[in-house]
């Protein structure tokens, strides 16, 4: 999953971003005459707001760094970098940030370092595409339109462990059965099967199978287009109470008009092709109305 | 447990976009409000209390940690509180808790959301693994527990429209207000596109950009104080087995608690005004009925009789509530403020004559967390 973040930087961070974009580090000066780089919004002594924006220099020395033998993806470089914090000229704080230094013999505490600017910049800390070791200048600032937004990209790969509750219900699911868990002290029925009870805080221990037919308790019908939606709308979303079940999930219905659902309504799953069935509900493509009478309200009132 | 009290407070202007703050400027914005307001200073405050709603919102995680310079919290404590969409209630309650235990005499509580740094639809909707991608944001979830209502009060159709056109037209009356719509009318928000039926467009909350701040002290610091009467906080699990969603336990559970505590025993008297959390319009019936209100399938009449508007017998919502604006996590602490505005009796424009007492109330998550607070003018 991932999400392209936007940051509304405001008028500390948008000066210095606008800055980086033009080849120049730009600090703040705090309450107690400290500079700090990147300039902070608000003083850490007094809290007040800070707006006396002092130039540095693109030159300055590491304070302390970190090997990283392995580069991440995203960041800054692809082969090996120190991670190191780096005291600009004219800076009372360091900054973090990426050094190119070939080697971790080359990398020392006190060694001199300079930016190395971007030659594509867009207003973001990467304009500095990473600090060098040397001592001699950087290139000279140039003129650039102002940056008030960045882009933040965040993505996150994940990978999931079934659990052993998880584990005979997706392999049922692969079989086209389902399977649940009934509570020994409560005898409530849960489908998608829990470890424990939430209720009685005791383990699900009685594993049984259900049948694909069941009731809507209650649905809505989606009419809203959003990011990442997976079903295009308008589309059915239904709570079904799958028979002897005590607890209904959401689910797909379709083969009636959104106007003709009901609460009460009796429907079956329908499953996709055999060969297309993996460990996930989505084996059951949607369910459909049975045409059996609708259930009584009292049947399924408490499960609402 | 000593008395405490509101004595400030601050929000922001809220609207769709606030481009012109970055998360700490926005915060600032009610904070510098609400010091103002109550008349103190960086040394006066003793700890700081924070409340957002869940990270995945803004994409930034423990923001708290890169804000403790600009809520003024070095060499303090700075606590964050995590409760999903009541979490700016909970925030005012531990806030609160940490004065009324002597533990510091004023504790400064603030919350905020940037939503339209991200999109809370999607954030809401992330697939879990296993499970059918039904999920269509809040809205989605709630729209079948409002149906469930609709069927088991046997409330006619159009309360949900009037309850809209309510606090629209309130939330025309609040300068800080996101939505200001003082020509909305009952049949304009039935025209309106039907998103998650049975919920309509003009039925359901804003997305804001908006922060909110109050300061929490033992003692007057301004010389208007709104006295913590009761505070409660509920929790119960999403999903389980003869679960009401309607009609939660917890909800219902706080609000015995905090009438007890309170010593109010008929609250649809003895308060003068409600800051409910109202997302989607049906939400001011369901909780008129779980807050003990009005008995139980009852609610939707104390609405369809106009009592919940200004000058009605329980006016909620007079500054707009959640469906004027909706910064998530300081939406809760917003009705929380405009609670204790409506007793200092600085409610301005929406505020209601003679407001003695008042109700503060937030939920979150699938309706199980539940914050909520009474204030009143008497120190207790």
């Amino acid at each position: 999953m991932g999400f392209d973040y936007t940051r509304s930087l405001g008028p500390t961070l948008g000066r210095f971003l606008t800055d980086l974009r033009r080849r120049k580090v730009t600090g703040i000066r705090g309450s107690d005459g400290r500079v700090h780089v990147p300039p902070l919004e608000y003083d850490p002594v007094t809290a007040e707001r800070l707006s006396e924006f002092v130039d540095v220099a693109s030159t300055g020395v590491v304070r302390g760094w970190s090997w990283i033998p392995e580069p991440l993806e995203a960041q800054p470089l692809d082969r090996p970098f120190a991670w190191a914090l780096i005291q600009l000229d004219g800076a009372d704080t360091s900054l973090l940030h990426a050094v190119d230094a070939g080697s971790p013999d080359r990398m020392s505490t006190g060694a001199r370092v300079r930016v190395r600017w971007r030659a594509e910049r867009v207003g973001a800390i990467t304009d500095i595409e990473c600090f060098e070791l040397s001592d001699e200048p950087s290139a000279d600032p140039v003129e650039a339109d102002e940056v008030t937004m960045v882009t933040t990209p965040v993505h996150l790969h994940y990978t999931h462990s079934a659990s052993p509750t998880e584990d005979p219900f997706l392999r049922g699911l692969m079989e086209g059965r389902l399977i649940a868990q009934r509570c020994p002290e409560c005898s409530k029925v849960y489908f998608p099967p829990r470890p424990a009870c939430p209720t009685d805080g005791v383990p699900t221990t009685d594993r049984i199978e259900l049948s694909d037919r069941g009731t809507v308790t209650t649905f809505c019908v989606v009419n809203v287009p959003f990011l990442g939606q997976r079903i295009p709308p308008p589309y059915v979303s239904a709570y079904v109470l799958l028979d002897g079940a005590d607890i209904p999930f959401l689910h797909l219905l379709l083969g009636v008009a959104p106007e003709d659902v009901r609460m009460g309504m009796r429907v079956e799953a329908v499953w996709k092709p055999r060969e297309e069935w993996g460990p996930t509900m989505q084996n059951i493509d949607h369910f459909k109305p049975s045409g059996e009478p609708d259930a009584p309200f009292d049947s399924y009132s408490q499960h609402l | 447990m000593r008395p405490a009290a509101v004595v400030g407070t601050g929000q922001t202007h809220h609207a769709a976009k606030r481009l012109d703050v970055s998360m700490a400027g926005l915060c600032r914005e009610a904070i510098d409000r609400a010091m103002a307001d109550a008349g103190v200073d960086w040394p006066d405050i003793d700890a700081v209390v924070l409340g957002k709603a869940p990270d995945l919102f803004e994409g930034v995680m423990m923001p708290e940690l890169f804000l403790a310079d600009a809520l003024g919290a070095v060499g303090k404590p700075l606590l964050r509180v995590h409760t999903a969409g009541s979490v700016g209630g909970s925030t005012g309650n531990v806030a609160a808790s940490l004065v009324q235990s002597g533990v510091h005499d004023r504790v400064l509580a603030v919350a905020f959301e940037k939503q339209s740094e991200s999109n809370a639809m999607w954030a809401l909707s992330v697939p879990t693994p296993f499970t059918m991608p039904v999920h269509a944001g809040a809205g989605g979830y709630f729209a079948p527990h409002v149906r469930a209502y609709i069927r088991r009060a046997a409330a006619p159709e159009h309360v949900g429209a009037m309850v809209a056109a309510k606090d629209r037209r309130n939330g025309a009356l609040n300068p800080y207000a996101h939505l200001k719509q003082p020509d909305i009318t009952v049949e304009s928000v039935r025209a309106s596109t039907m998103l998650w039926d049975p919920i309509r467009y003009d039925e359901t909350c804003p997305s804001s950009d908006g922060a909110c701040a109050v300061v929490i002290s033992a003692e007057p610091t301004s010389g208007r104080a709104a006295w913590i009467r009761a505070t409660a906080m509920r929790t119960e699990p999403t999903t389980f087995a003869g679960r009401d969603q309607v009609n939660p336990q917890a909800g219902r559970d706080a609000a015995r608690a905090l009438w007890k505590q309170a010593g109010i025993t008929d609250p649809l008297s003895e308060v003068d005004a409600a800051e409910i959390y109202v997302p989607f319009s049906w939400f001011e019936p369901m909780w008129l009925e779980n807050l003990g209100f009005t008995d139980i399938g009852q609610g939707w009449k104390l609405t369809e009789a106009g009592e919940t508007e200004i000058g009605g017998r329980l006016p909620v919502n007079p500054s707009g509530g959640v469906l004027s604006s909706n910064p998530i996590g300081a939406s809760g602490l917003l009705r929380f403020a405009e609670a204790a505005m409506q007793v200092m009796g600085t409610a301005g424009e929406h505020q209601v004559d003679g407001a003695r007492v008042a109700l503060g109330h937030a939920y979150g998550g699938g309706s199980q967390f539940f914050a909520m607070w009474v204030v009143g003018q008497e120190k207790p």
